[in-house]
Formats: structure tokens, C-alpha cells, sequence
């Protein structure tokens, strides 16, 4: 059920909560019919997450009750409350892609970055997502890093991209 | 000589496969070679099992290369465009020979999809070419009445694409009929079930048809305002969309007194989803787009007679709406003339799973699943046997082999306990466990229920923990019968088409696949050897070379022997994780 998605409040003191960021972004949905979602969604664009302060200062700022705010945020998959690694890796377990055995994807995943599924990278790098359907069902099983899709993976060959990427990284 | 037309494939899947450095290399060509050739992105051609794709359009024809890198399309340049020599290697449709393809091909009839992989998504000019907005055109300037058109749409026999499969013309009517200035019309672009992908091929590849069905659905109920209602995980058919609607707007197909009609003002404007399965129901959908949690309320009220801000309002899905234009212009009989009695028209499947040729059909009502799967589809991968087709997703079900020669219709699926559904069609092969996918359907529900209703709530949970139970071999003897009263309880006392249809594939799987429950509970045993904790991992005397690779992967050091002697796993130790059996290179690890 949805409501188990409601999270537990850590670790965001250590991030700018600079609420002139969206400032802007956020008041041209003032007084406007449905505006929660487009307002949740333009601050996670800046934040990459729901930092708990910002969304006070919206909620005081557009007059919508904080109270609103956090139930829709924790109904949508969409939104988090936890900052992410830099690179999101989004595993696709849809319908296609479980036949196709994607959970020898996140294992492998799991394996080479030595998170479980939903955790980040101490580094920051990465975070192990495990996502509903991406819509690319022929290519199964499937991931998407940024705008990247990546088909028709093995254990050995999704290991490989994370490993190019890092060393992209460290260069 | 005409000028050479060049099509890149570039929808979602296209651009996963690699369609982007083709599209690049073909620019660079361009560029470097002052090479005279028209290049242009295309939705998607279908064929997403030999994507990349790219079309080369001469003076003599059409020719569809598949497979495509960027070698070969240096090749294909160098040959077929220079020098006017088709490379027959990676051809897959051609008008010279046979390329063993077609069969995919033969049979499909392109109504929804009908400019998908032709046209350019992102050029207005390309759509009008085709024929677009003449539909409205028509109703506008022929002055035909709002009772004349819906009539048109009931004529068609038009049925909801979106898997409820209501006749469109009917719902159209009620929303007409129901009193009120300010009325909406929604799309429905929020195609959560997962395995599915055909709204967002047709809005990667022909924006402007759902959007043309919009306008004529507006114009027939009385709405002036439409919203697209789109999941975010679609980036590219929201970018596509946005293009489509600007274009729109400048040539004055959206805005005030359309086509000089004057009182017909209609806008639209997309929306973006946030991540909910729930919200392709009609009513989360609504509260969603008002800002609230996507949960579902009570009909009726019908949205036809109070939908968005209590205003009436009609919802379709994409393909419904793409289907519109080509009714109005083309006349319902001459869509009513394919599929079954009905069932009218044609429905557009997305392929995949095990099966050779993945990709997106469209195909009319009534042809057979055995049809789809052999003849378009091209049978099994690996020439495995195959065991079920799962229509419908999470609220649908599982067709075992032995009856694939199901029609496709409404009726005729609904007939055996899975639904139509929007359209996915994921191939099982042997290899595929049925209680696993049982459970995985119900981890979905579970997870994706909005908690409203109790039953849906705690009975898709406590079915979930059974299905766990069963694969970790605790089942017990009364399982089948609680999972059974269960499923009929969430089925009587939810409040939307999530919960009541959410035990569907538990119901359809125990009904055809029964004897797989009953070796997983009473045997201890997975007959497609997918659930590992019924798994025993032996190791092959005879194929053993005691290279000792097994031995230093086991995570549990359970795996004992001297190198160059047979190996031997430990069974109380093992846990089944399976690394064994992926490291062995002389495949002497046994499964059973």
C-alpha cells in the first residue's frame, strides 16, 4: 500500500535548503486549480528531492497546506524525500522484463555496487532503483541511466556499464 | 532523379537500440559529403526486434533496413544511395524478394497507427500531407451537427481502447447530453500496465491524430478545454506532445473559432503523471489533475455527468482518440467492416516476452491469438514450447497454449477470465513459472493499491504473502481454497477496476495452470524451475572435470572437492542462489 512509502526524516540538514532556488518556479502556480503535483515536481527538479524545509517554505509561500503537500508527495512514486546518487540506475521489473529474469539484473547490480535496492553509493554516485515498466518491452530486460537505455542485458554486461561509467567518473 | 528520402526509426525504443548514431552518422554524411538526400525522424516502424531501422525511399520504392550501426549504414549509404544498389543483407521489407519478414507485416491493417513510422511526429506539414485535420475540417465546414458526429462514432462501433471496451459514441452521448457550459475532455496517457507500450508508440509517432480526435470529441460534447493526462516516465511523447500542441495552436486548429466556426473555442495542455498505476482509472485520474492523491470515488456520478472540477467530462485513451479522425474521414463503414460482430475496427498490440518478433501490431478484431503469436509474432524464442499469453496486465490474465485459438475480441477474451486490456501481450514459454507470475502481478496490485478499500488494501497483501509462501515451498494444502475466497471478496467489495480485477491472474493461472500450485505445495517442487527455494543444485559426476570454479563462487563454501575430482554440494549448506550453475562451463550442474 501506498502509505508505507511515507519515509523516515534523516540526513537532510546537510543540504542547502535554499528556497530561492525555486522560488520563482514555484509562485507562477499561486492560486492556480491542481498546482500541488507541478509544484512538488518543479522542486524536486532543483533539489533532485523533497528537502522537508523548502517544502515548508512553499507551503507558507502559495498557501498550500503543508499537511496537502505530504499527502500527495507520499502517494506518487514519482517524488522522494532522501537526496539520490548523481546517476539514477532505474531497473525495469515490468511484466516483459521479469519473464525476460530482470532480477538477475538488480542481483548483479546489487553485487557490483554494493547497495541494496533503493540505497545510494556511499560515494554519491549512484542510486539502485527498481521501476514499474519503462515501455521498452522488446529490448527486455532493461535499464535507463539518465536518458540512457540500456537492452537485452546480462548480468555480465549491466556490470560492465556501471564499471565504464565510474571510470568515466574518475577520470 | 527525385530526391532520396531518408527515415530513422526514432521512437523510445529505436533511440535504446542505437537510432541516435545513426541518425548522427547519416547527418555527418550529409554534411561531410554534400550528399543530397532528405533526412528525417520517424515514430515508431513496429518492428522493434530489428531495430535500428531506417527506410531509404527511392524513385523505385521503399526499402526497410534492419539491424542497422553505424558501419552499415555507411554501407548502406555508399551502396544504395550512390550507387543505386540496394543492400539486400539488411533489408527486412522490400518489394524485390522475399526477406522471410513479412509475414509480420501481412496481415496488419493500420488504422491508429496508420502514420506511425511514416510520417515526421514533430512536423505538422507532414501530418496535414497525410490527410491530417481534414476530419475536423470536414465537420466544420460541412456544418455536420454535434448528434451527426457521435452518431458517425456509434456507426463505427468504436469500443474504449483502454481495456473497458465501452462504446465510445455512447459515452460521447452522455457527456453531450449532460447540461453545462463548461465541459473538458481528457486523454488518457497514463499506461501503467506494465508490458504495454502502445500509447506511447502512437504519441512518440503521431501527436497530432490523438490530438485531431480531441478537437472532434470537444467539438461533439461541447468542451472547450482537453488535458492530456501523460505518465512522466514518457519523456519523449511529452516533449512530442508539447511540439504538437504549439504546431496546433499556430495554424489555429486549437484556439478560438476554429476552422472560422465561430463559438468553438478549445485549448489543451498536457499533464503530467507522478507515478501511480491507480491514476489510469477514470476518477483517480480526475483527482489527480485537480492536485489531489489519485485515489477513485464512487460512480456514479458518471465523469460524463460530474468528472474534472465537477464539470462533465469524457475520457478516452490514446488509441481511442487516435482512431477518431480516421472514422470521421474515412466513414464508419468502412471501420466497421473489419473485426467481428462486436468487436468493430482493429486493435494495436504490443508483443512481448518470449517471442521471436517483439513489437507493436495492429491488427483487425478477431484474428486468432495462435495467429498473432506464430504468424506476426514468429513463434517462440529458442523454439521453446509455448505455455501462456498474459493479456491485460495486473488486472488481466494468463491464456494457456491450448486455447490460442481464442479469437480476439471483447467477448471472446473476457470469455476466459483475462480481459483485452490495453493491449500488452507478453509471451510465457516453458521456462516461465506460473505462481511466480502470479505473485509478481499481485506484488504489483499490492504495491500499486491506493488503500481506500479495505479488501484491496489487506486482501491483495494477505493473497501476496500466500503466493510468497507457495514459491518458498511453505505452502499449505488449504492455500488454493483462502486464496480463492480471497480473490472473490476483493472482487465484490472494491470500489474501482484496480481492486476488483486485481485477483485476476492469480484466478486465471489457478484455473488453467492448477497442477503447478499443486506441485509447488504438495511436491515441493517447481516444474518450470524458476522458484529457487524449491531448487536442488546437484553437481553431474560424468560432466565434472573438477575444475573447481564452482567451489571459489559459492558464497556458502559449500561445494567441496580437490581439483580434477567431482565435485559435491553440500545440500543443508546450499542456498540456492544458482552461482554454480552460472560459473560451470561444462554444464555439470544439475537442476531439479
Amino acid at each position: 500500500m501506498r502509505i508505507s512509502r511515507i519515509p523516515p526524516l534523516k540526513g537532510e540538514e546537510s543540504v542547502i535548503e535554499d528556497y530561492q532556488l525555486v522560488r520563482e518556479k514555484v509562485q507562477k502556480y499561486k492560486g492556480k486549480k491542481g498546482a500541488t503535483i507541478p509544484v512538488l515536481q518543479s522542486i524536486q527538479e532543483v533539489f533532485g528531492f523533497l528537502p522537508s524545509g523548502i517544502l515548508k517554505s512553499a507551503s507558507a509561500d502559495l498557501g498550500l497546506p503543508l499537511s496537502d503537500m505530504y499527502g500527495v508527495a507520499t502517494f506518487y512514486a514519482q517524488f522522494r524525500f532522501s537526496p539520490v546518487g548523481k546517476h539514477i540506475i532505474k531497473v525495469c521489473h515490468g511484466t516483459a522484463c521479469h519473464v525476460q529474469n530482470a532480477n538477475a539484473i538488480t542481483d548483479a547490480l546489487e553485487e557490483v555496487l554494493d547497495i541494496r535496492d533503493g540505497e545510494t553509493t556511499p560515494d554519491g554516485l549512484f542510486t539502485l532503483e527498481s521501476v514499474a515498466c519503462l515501455g521498452c518491452c522488446s529490448l527486455a530486460p532493461v535499464m535507463m541511466i539518465g536518458n540512457n537505455t540500456y537492452g537485452k542485458l546480462t548480468a555480465s554486461s549491466c556490470a560492465k556499464v556501471i564499471r565504464d561509467i565510474r571510470s568515466n567518473e574518475n577520470n | 532523379m527525385g530526391k532520396i528520402k531518408i527515415l530513422v526509426g526514432y521512437a523510445s525504443c529505436g533511440i535504446a537500440a542505437g537510432a541516435g548514431k545513426v541518425y548522427e552518422t547519416l547527418l555527418d554524411i550529409r554534411n561531410n559529403e554534400h550528399a543530397d538526400f532528405e533526412l528525417k525522424k520517424t515514430g515508431c516502424i513496429g518492428m522493434c526486434f530489428r531495430e535500428p531501422l531506417i527506410e531509404v525511399i527511392d524513385e523505385s520504392g521503399a526499402y526497410l533496413y534492419g539491424g542497422v550501426d553505424e558501419a552499415r549504414t555507411m554501407e548502406i549509404y555508399t551502396k544504395h544511395v550512390k550507387l543505386d544498389e540496394p543492400v539486400k543483407e539488411y533489408l527486412v521489407k522490400t518489394d524485390l524478394f522475399e526477406t522471410g519478414d513479412e509475414n509480420f507485416f501481412r496481415r496488419q491493417i493500420k488504422i491508429a497507427l496508420r502514420n506511425c513510422g511514416v510520417i515526421d511526429p514533430e512536423q505538422i506539414a507532414e501530418y496535414i500531407e497525410t490527410g491530417g485535420y481534414s476530419a475536423i475540417g470536414k465537420i466544420l465546414i460541412e456544418n455536420l451537427s454535434q448528434e451527426q458526429v457521435i452518431q458517425m462514432v456509434m456507426d463505427s462501433g468504436l469500443r474504449g481502447r483502454g481495456g473497458g471496451g465501452f462504446s465510445t459514441g455512447l459515452k460521447w452521448r452522455f457527456a453531450y447530453n449532460s447540461p453545462g457550459k463548461d465541459k473538458y475532455v481528457i486523454c488518457n496517457a497514463d499506461e501503467g500496465d506494465p508490458g504495454a507500450f502502445m500509447d506511447r508508440s502512437l504519441l512518440e509517432g503521431d501527436p497530432h491524430a490523438v490530438i485531431e480526435g480531441m478537437i472532434i470529441g470537444a467539438y461533439c460534447i461541447g468542451a472547450n478545454e482537453g488535458v492530456i493526462y501523460c505518465r512522466a516516465e514518457y519523456p519523449l511523447a511529452i516533449k512530442r506532445l508539447n511540439i504538437a500542441i504549439e504546431q496546433a495552436r499556430e495554424k489555429g486548429f486549437l484556439g478560438k473559432n476554429i476552422f472560422g466556426k465561430e463559438n468553438f473555442h478549445f485549448d489543451m495542455y498536457v499533464k503530467e503523471g507522478a507515478g501511480a498505476f491507480v491514476c489510469g482509472e477514470e476518477t483517480a485520474l480526475i483527482a489527480s489533475i485537480e492536485g489531489e492523491r489519485g485515489m477513485p470515488r464512487r460512480r456514479p456520478p458518471f465523469p460524463a455527468v460530474s468528472g474534472l472540477y465537477k464539470k462533465p467530462t469524457n475520457i478516452n485513451n490514446v488509441e481511442t482518440w487516435a482512431n477518431v479522425p480516421w472514422i470521421i474521414s474515412n466513414g464508419p463503414e468502412k471501420y466497421a467492416q473489419y473485426g467481428t460482430e462486436k468487436s468493430k475496427g482493429t486493435k494495436v498490440f504490443a508483443l512481448a516476452g518470449k517471442i521471436n518478433n517483439g513489437g507493436l501490431v495492429e491488427v483487425p478484431m478477431g484474428i486468432t491469438i495462435k495467429d498473432i503469436i506464430f504468424e506476426l509474432g514468429g513463434g517462440i524464442q529458442g523454439g521453446k514450447q509455448f505455455k501462456a499469453v498474459q493479456l491485460g496486465g495486473p488486472s488481466g490474465g494468463c491464456i494457456p497454449s491450448y486455447l490460442s485459438n481464442t479469437i480476439v475480441d471483447y467477448d471472446s477474451v473476457n470469455a476466459t477470465g483475462a480481459i483485452m486490456g490495453s493491449g500488452g501481450m507478453v509471451v510465457m514459454d516453458e521456462t516461465t513459472c506460473m505462481v511466480d507470475m502470479a505473485k509478481f502481478f499481485l506484488d504489483f496490485t499490492q504495491k500499486e493499491s491506493c488503500g481506500k478499500c479495505t479488501f484491496c488494501r489487506i486482501g491483495t497483501k494477505r493473497m501476496l504473502e500466500i503466493l510468497v509462501r507457495i514459491t518458498e515451498g511453505k505452502g499449505k494444502e488449504e492455500d488454493i481454497a483462502v486464496l480463492e475466497e480471497l480473490s472473490q471478496k476483493i472482487k465484490d467489495n472494491s470500489l474501482c477496476g484496480l481492486g476488483q480485477t486485481a485477483p485476476n491472474p492469480v484466478l486465471t493461472t489457478l484455473k488453467y495452470f492448477r497442477d503447478e500450485y499443486i506441485a509447488h505445495i504438495v511436491e515441493k517442487r517447481c516444474p518450470a524451475k524458476v522458484c529457487k527455494p524449491l531448487l536442488t543444485y546437484t553437481v553431474i559426476p560424468e560432466k565434472c572435470t573438477g575444475c573447481t570454479v564452482c567451489a571459489k563462487n559459492c558464497p556458502t563454501n559449500c561445494i567441496s572437492g580437490a581439483r580434477k575430482e567431482i565435485h559435491f554440494i553440500d545440500q543443508e549448506a546450499c542456498i540456492k542462489c544458482g552461482m554454480c550453475f552460472t560459473k560451470c562451463k561444462f554444464d555439470a550442474i544439475h537442476i531439479e
